[in-house]
């Protein structure tokens, strides 16, 4: 017997750790896995939810997030390995061309 | 024993993300997201989600995160490192954001305090719903109400996939 709040907590704990990944990480690729914890943490909460109002729809939508972070994550790192043959580096901090 | 997996579980969830954050090299991330992952898996099972824990393990922490770590081997990443200056402002906002989120949490709490007395899993799952969550109740919701969403999720991976493959390309 575990209560819906303590899943929401847990969830809003990891959705925070993804957002501090995201905001203090300097590697492109950690950066890119923050944002996939993120997305789990999202999850987490579809699936509390749809446990305690005994809906099934949360855990197609929890199907269709997993099929998004997939694509997502597919394009993302093809894009990452394009970027460092051309930039030569990971850092997010020397892919600054757009900089003033 | 519900109440104490949820802890257990909750609590290995939390350090493997935090020590994913920790971690200087990004193999170490990886892995501490697989441990993520897989305790996230197991949570699903405790809410009676067993179709999207398996689709957890076998999606997420299996095909995702093996692109992942191929990725990391292939450019042959190192150890992050750090620029004298330039991440200030990611500094001062990271901390804000996890005080954000925490204070969300505490929110939450105090809103459906109410909501404590409704729990999830135990025998509001065993009795009643019996088979919430396999796979053939989702099958049952995703062909027949979701069909037309399912399909465009098909789409969607074959453009993925395209792009992908697109991006990755070697130019001549």
């Amino acid at each position: 017997m575990v209560p819906l709040s303590y899943y929401l907590i847990l969830s809003g704990i990891l959705f925070a750790c993804g957002v501090t990944g995201f905001l203090i990480k300097r590697n492109i690729i950690t950066i890119f896995m923050s944002i996939e914890l993120m997305l789990n943490a999202v999850n987490l909460t579809f699936v509390a939810f749809a446990a305690e109002l005994r809906m099934l729809s949360g855990h197609v939508f929890v199907f269709f997030v997993m099929v998004v972070a997939a694509a997502e994550a597919a394009v993302g790192l093809a894009i990452i390995i394009s970027v460092f043959r051309t930039r030569e580096t990971l850092n997010v901090d020397r892919v600054n061309l757009l900089k003033l | 024993m519900h109440l104490a997996l949820f802890i257990i579980f909750g609590a290995v969830c939390i350090g493997a993300a935090i020590n994913l954050l920790v971690q200087k090299h990004p193999i170490n991330s990886a892995l501490s997201l697989i441990v993520v992952m897989g305790s996230l898996a197991l949570l699903y099972l405790l809410l009676g989600a067993e179709f999207v824990a398996a689709v957890q393990v076998i999606v997420y922490a299996g095909a995702v995160m093996v692109l992942f770590v191929f990725v990391i081997m292939l450019l042959n990443a190192g150890e992050e490192e750090r620029t004298p200056h330039g991440s200030r402002v990611a500094i001062m906002l990271g901390v804000p954001g996890l005080i954000v989120g925490l204070g969300i949490g505490v929110y939450v709490v105090a809103r459906y305090a109410g909501l404590d007395r409704i729990a999830i899993g135990g025998p509001a799952i065993l009795n009643g719903t019996e088979g919430f969550g396999n796979p053939r109740a989702v099958a049952q919701l995703l062909f027949r109400d979701y069909l037309l969403p399912f399909e465009v999720t098909s789409i969607l991976i074959l453009i993925a996939i395209l792009g992908a493959v697109v991006l990755a390309r070697r130019e001549e």
